[in-house]
Formats: C-alpha cells, structure tokens, sequence
C-alpha cells in the first residue's frame, strides 16, 4: 500500500472501502535468519535498514502487544541533537540527519516539524553551561544559537520572564530539531520493513531463549518455538526480563515516566521549550493539546502508570515556566516503562554470546534515536561490527570505566 | 506507589518525604574483591518484577535509612524496617 494524491482520490471516489491494511498479519515461520525481539520503534527500524540497506530480508519482529503499544506510542515526540558529549552527539546527529530524510525515505509522512528546540537557562552558571554544549555541538558541526534574554522576550513572550527563583535569561536553541508524530513513525517502520519481506508478529510473546553450544538456535514463543540465526532484542524497558532468559545480567533499573497531553487550543506554541530550572518540556500538537513531561518518577516499577504527586510536580513546573497554563485542562496522562542505564546512555552491543545483540538503555530519550538506533543495530547484526557513532555505546564501557554520563550523576538509574 | 509509607520510627508518613536510593539486595564485596565483583555491585541490576528491597531515606523525617520491601508491578508496600536493624539481622 503506497500512498498519492492519486489513491486518494481514487479512494475518496470509491468510498473509502478499499484501503489496504498497512501489513501483512503473517504466521510465524519455523526459522529466520534474523529474529527482532520487540516491535517498538527500535525494533522496527532495526528490521526495516536490515532488509533495505544491510540486504537481511529473511528477518521477523516479534511483538508481545500490538505494534506501537510500547513507549513509540508514549512518549512526547520531541527529536533533537543537542547532546554535549563526543560520545553521544554524531550518534544523534546521525539519528537527526536519517529523520530529516525519513518521509521521503518511507513514503510515509511522520509529520517531521522542524520547529525548534529551546532549553532555558537561569542563572549566569547554566548560561555558561549552554554556550559550552552549543560549542560542543559546533565542533560536531550541528548548529546552536545562543539567545539571549530580549531577543527571546521577542521569539517566546508568554514565558515568565520574572521569576523570582528562576528568572529566564535566555536560551540555547537547536533550530533543526523539533518533533515527529510517533505512531506514524512505528507505522511507517512496520510498512516499510513489510514491503522488504519483513514478518512483523504482533501478539507473540517470547517466553524463554533457547541456546545450544554457548549460541542462541530460537525463541519459544506464545505462539510456540521459532528459530533463529541471530536474535536481536530491542525490548526496551523490559530488557532485563529478556535478558534474563539468556543469563545476561544488564547495568539497567526499569523506571515510569509519565506524560501528559491538555485539551486543544488554538495555536500557541511554537517551538519545544525546555525548562533549566527543572526538567520540564513542552510543544503543542498539530491538533493543538499541549505534550508535555518531566523527570521520571523516581522508583522503579514495571507499571505503565505513574503517581499523583510527581504529576502534581511536573504541573507546578510547567506553570512557574508559562503562567497561563494553570488555567489549560490536562485532557490525559500515561506512563511508560524505561530502560533506565547507570550514566544514562544507550547500549547497542553484542554480548558474551555470540549471536545475540543487545539494544537498550534508551532511559527516557529514545524516541528521537529510533532512526539511528534501528540503523546502527541492523549494521551491528548483518556485520558484525559497530557502526561509526555507536562506538561508545558499548555494553562493557562501565568495566572499561568509558561511562557516558552526559548528567554526570553517577551510577544513580533515578537521577539520570 | 503506595502514597503512604509506615516508618518505623515516625509512622505513616506521606511518601514524598522519602529518597530512594536503590536496590538493598545488593551486597558489598570486600576492598579486595575482584574488579569484575566491584563492576557488578556498581553498575548489574537484577531489576526484577514483582518483588524488591530497596534502601530509602526519610530525609524529611529521622533521615534514617531504611530498607522497604515493595512490588515493581503493583506498587504494594510489604515491609518498611530500619536499615541498621536489617543489617544486624542479616548477620545473624
């Protein structure tokens, strides 16, 4: 199913009755060179550059729910590179440039607005912090601007300027970044790897790994036993139950964060505007509801759903940062699990066994590295080697003492 | 998470008084211990589901460590002892 203005109107004139579904609902075969556990966003883009770009076409997805019930479909859409350290930036540089390109690249329209992204500083130290990751941007060769407080007054006049704790002097902005509509990228991944051949298995459970000889021969399933040349497992905040099955032991806590969406107004913000004084973030919505998030809660927990008080917390945030938003109803709220890591980097990795990779410790950024994810782990698995930007992301880096710990807080899950 | 946590020494107390520190199952190797021993403790989280002990400080209240027994699922509370008195138990 490809789209057009053409199938449009050639849809429109027939009643809209003959859309075809997106992908195909196969049955599990009995083996596949490549096995992909996990059909979020990762997952998916894995599956999709495997089969178009690394020529792995015998590849399935296995998905426990259905496609885009994970954290693809929880998140606040936000896609940046405004990362600091050299370990990190090219590898969301290269995730920012693959989203640049992504609609064309699918066919499928993400919604990719290239709106802005802001971080507030307020104080003359979390200015110089900026200007000092703007200038480690540069040097990756990713634009920043530093804008400062009246230029900012002019761009952003509805922010409260005044504050007595934290006034707002100005902000670092990355104007390439913005945010994409998430459940249109899972869709558009799952469409895309379907074209390639790739059986995406909603549904499907993987409920223990089978090994023989120190390698990995399949998965048993809830749909019963497949196997596999090589088993990749993208399962995001429930990594450390797969892992689990093949004896991996993972330097991940699993954490909620929650998320929040208001009613629709008419629009009125413009850019993705990131508060220094805690941790808050919001854009509004094609539609017009505001997105907006913070920290996670701070307890582990494998429960979708977070508490009161932090939602309470993030609310008083966002109202000390925009007045006017304590008079905007919250429509919804939602909480997802994250694979939070010890200095709050990802890992994309082999493992002590030979044929089984590893993908995870996205903590609460992930959404905007699903392109590169899914690029870097397909180069991993079809070549056995770490693509360019994924280098530090190594699983053995803590043992190395190579932590990428872009908040420097430590070996804390809860404080990155 | 349960919003009220019983403190041993303060009673029921909201829970927002309450750092958490993290896993309390873990146990300190030696000095001596080997690096691969030391990774682990530092940085290797069982992360289970369900069940987990977990070291919490009441900041806001006797600011002593405490171990709570609680679900990552269902977010139940089951214990809440004293951090000291949990470890002498432990050596006995």
């Amino acid at each position: 199913m490809r789209y057009s203005a053409f199938s449009i109107v050639r849809n429109a004139l027939s009643g809209n009755l003959n859309w075809k579904p997106q992908w195909r609902q196969p049955q599990p075969k009995s083996h596949y060179d490549v096995i992909i556990v996990g059909g979020g966003g990762h997952g998916l883009a894995t599956a999709y550059y495997l089969a178009k770009e690394f020529g792995v076409k015998n590849v399935a997805v296995l998905e426990k729910g259905y496609l885009g019930s994970g954290n693809v479909g929880r998140n606040t859409t936000i896609v940046r590179s405004n990362y600091m350290l050299p370990g990190n930036e090219p590898f969301y540089e290269f995730s920012m440039k693959l989203w640049e390109g992504l609609e064309q690249d699918l066919n499928y329209n993400v919604m990719l607005s290239q709106r802005g992204v802001i971080m507030l500083y307020h104080s003359d130290g979390q200015r110089d912090a900026y200007v000092r990751r703007g200038n480690a941007m540069w040097m990756e060769g990713v634009s920043a601007e530093l804008i400062e407080r009246e230029q900012l007054k002019k761009m952003i006049p509805f922010l409260n300027y005044d504050h007595a704790r934290y006034p707002i002097l100005g902000g670092l902005l990355q104007r390439r970044a913005g945010t994409a509509r998430h459940d249109a990228v899972a869709w558009g991944y799952a469409r895309g790897a379907d074209q390639h051949g790739v059986d995406i298995i909603e549904h499907c459970e993987v409920t223990g790994i089978r090994r023989e000889n120190g390698v990995v021969t399949g998965v048993e399933t809830s749909k019963g036993f497949i196997g596999c040349g090589k088993l990749a497992l993208a399962a995001a905040g429930n990594s450390s139950r797969v892992g689990e099955m093949a004896d991996l032991k993972l330097p991940l806590e699993s954490h909620v964060l929650q998320a929040f969406v208001t009613e629709g107004l008419k629009p009125c913000i413009d850019h993705v505007i990131v508060y220094g004084g805690g941790h808050f973030y919001i854009s509004q919505s094609d539609k017009g509801g505001l997105v907006f998030g913070a920290e996670i809660d701070g307890y582990s927990s494998y429960a979708q759903r977070g508490n009161l008080a932090t939602a309470e917390h993030v609310m008083e945030e966002g109202v000390s940062m925009i007045p006017g938003l304590s008079r905007v109803r919250v429509l919804r709220a939602w909480g997802g699990v994250m694979d939070m890591s010890m200095d709050g980097s990802p890992i994309i990795d082999r493992t002590s066994i030979d044929n089984l990779y590893l993908n995870c410790g996205w903590c609460y950024g992930g959404f905007k590295a699903t392109p590169a994810s899914g690029y870097c782990f397909a180069h991993l698995i079809a070549r056995n080697d770490t693509h360019p930007v994924a280098r530090a992301l190594r699983l053995d880096r803590f043992a190395r003492g190579y932590a990428v710990d872009e908040a420097g807080a430590g070996p804390q899950p809860n404080l990155h | 998470m349960a919003s009220l946590i019983t403190c041993p020494h303060c009673g029921v107390r909201p829970k927002e008084e309450f750092a958490i520190r993290g896993d309390a199952s873990l146990v300190r190797p030696a000095p001596s211990a080997s690096d691969e021993a030391w990774h682990d403790y530092v940085y290797v989280r069982a992360n289970p589901r369900g069940r987990t002990v977990e070291h919490w400080h009441h900041v806001a209240g006797c600011r002593r460590f405490l171990v709570v027994e609680r679900d990552t699922v269902t977010h139940e509370v089951y214990s809440v002892v004293d951090g000291a008195a949990a470890a002498r138990e432990a050596q006995r």
